[in-house]
């Protein structure tokens, strides 16, 4: 996986989590929270949809990973690929 | 009382209600139920997204989708300026049968999938079973900083918060209240499945003729959803702006049973009505309709019955008219009785009484001699009902309301 793949999987279930919110334009290296209506139960939607979508891990203390689509795909990509290897 | 809103399996807003009430239309639909197949339930179909985003719905509850729409409408009903109120004088009181079993259920099914690994349980579990969620979604949504909380009150929950909103006004407590009661109940299999273990869930070939009060081939409760809150204010408040009133509260009484926890108590039921009827000042040959409680249980409709015989004895009381209201919508549980007085409100204005429909052969066990059977019948002037909500535990609870008069 790429990390350019690994931001539209991020993007699909934020879309499934925000439906009201466009995430056209969304800035890459800019938090999330700072973009979108998130809240901290949000985020812990996205980590349960990894969990429960592709099997992947991440430990509370690694939740300042998911702050922006950037940090995402430098966190995750080696995740997603380690799962699918 | 100076607005409703409410959604039933009979439509969305009190005058769609009303007319299919006149008309004698039931509407129950054959749905199917997780683990149970095919089971007949009272189904609303109100349009949540008017008063909810997308994340919203997503995030919430169905009964406090059922909440934040009732509220809103009766809101909108009672004509007030909402930007205008003071949020922290308005209290939110919310009765309910039950609340939690849906979205218990529904995580226990969701970690079935996943070996009943718990790290799969939702993290919205606990806000979503809290016993306040209906009443708290409201405020949330409205922006309403006064008090909430809601009544478990079995199904006599609907008049019970009513009551309660009552009693908060009178104490000064707030200013204005939504209070009634709302039900989620038909996305539980528990509730259905519980009342089948009973021997108590309604079956007919035909879901409109399931629920039947009071007729010989009664077998049971139909389980539905739905909501009715009301705009409450003091009558001094609602006349100085003006305000259309639909009821004034002159009676009220709750008690218990201490006898059962299932079969509801005859004696228990007249002294209950009986309590209310002299806190209203009225005796019972003032009342005008009776709305009954009448879940189509072989039992409980005779118990009620034998009841009303006691308080409302035919010789001594010529006006009062006796009907019921879950032969067309079947049992909404919390709301029920919030809803089904608000079924019989418009008779203050219009004269008509409904009647209690799906009685082909009516059983002589629950012929009190003052039913409505079947047609609905026109009053010159009705001027008071009485609303009864009976519920398990042996709780009872009589509401009283009168036609506002100047």
């Amino acid at each position: 996986m790429t990390k350019e793949e690994c931001k539209q999987v991020v993007l699909d279930i934020i879309s499934d989590i925000a439906p009201d919110e466009s995430l056209d334009g969304l800035k890459h290296d800019v938090r999330l929270r700072d973009q979108l209506d998130l809240d901290s139960m949000d985020f812990l939607d996205i980590v349960m949809e990894l969990r429960k979508q592709h099997g992947i891990e991440v430990p509370e203390e690694d939740y300042p990973q998911l702050a922006s689509l950037d940090s995402c795909a430098e966190y995750l990509t080696p995740k997603f690929n380690a799962v699918s290897a | 009382m100076t607005g409703v809103g409410l959604t039933s399996p009979l439509g969305d807003d009190l005058p769609t209600f009303r007319k299919a009430l006149i008309e004698g239309r039931a509407h129950i639909e054959n749905i199917e139920m997780r683990y149970m197949g095919t089971v007949h339930a009272g189904v609303c179909h109100f349009d949540a997204k008017r008063y909810q985003s997308r994340r919203e719905l997503r995030n919430s509850t169905r009964v406090g989708s059922v909440s934040i729409y009732c509220a809103r409408e009766a809101v909108k009903a009672a004509g007030l300026d909402w930007e205008a109120v003071e949020k922290s004088r308005v209290g939110v009181y919310l009765g309910i049968t039950e609340h939690g079993n849906v979205e218990t259920e529904n995580e226990v099914f969701n970690i079935s999938q996943f070996n009943y690994d718990t790290r799969y349980w939702t993290h919205h579990h606990n806000p979503r079973t809290v016993a306040n969620n209906p009443a708290g979604e409201v405020t949330l949504n409205m922006g309403i900083t006064g008090p909430h909380y809601t009544i478990g009150a079995a199904c006599a929950a609907g008049n019970a918060g009513i009551i309660q909103a009552y009693f908060m006004l009178r104490l000064g407590e707030v200013d204005l209240a939504l209070a009634g009661g709302v039900s989620e109940s038909i996305r539980t299999f528990g509730i259905f499945a519980g009342f089948k273990s009973q021997g108590a869930l309604a079956v007919h070939e035909d879901p409109n003729k399931a629920s039947r009060p009071f007729d010989k081939a009664r077998n049971g409760i139909v389980v539905s959803e739905g909501g009715a809150i009301y705009t409450m204010e003091r009558l001094s408040d609602a006349r100085a702006r003006g305000a259309h009133i639909l009821a004034e509260i002159i009676g009220y009484h709750m008690n218990s049973d201490a006898v059962d926890a299932v079969l509801p108590n005859a004696t228990r039921q007249a002294e209950c009505m009986r309590a209310a009827i002299a806190k209203a000042g009225l005796t019972p040959a003032d009342i005008d309709i009776v709305n009954t409680h009448a879940t189509s249980t072989p039992q409980g409709d005779i118990q009620e019955c034998e009841a009303i015989r006691a308080v409302f004895p035919v010789e001594t009381c010529p006006r009062t008219r006796v009907n019921n209201t879950k032969g067309y919508i079947g049992h909404a549980m919390g709301a029920a009785g919030a809803l089904e007085l608000a079924g019989n409100l418009p008779a203050f204005e219009d004269g008509w009484v409904h009647p209690c429909i799906n009685v082909d052969d009516l059983d002589p066990a629950c012929d009190t001699g003052n039913l409505v059977l079947n047609q609905a019948e026109q009053h010159p002037e009705i001027r008071t009902i009485l609303n009864n909500s009976f519920g398990m535990l042996g709780i009872n609870s009589s509401l009283i309301v009168k036609k506002f008069a100047d």
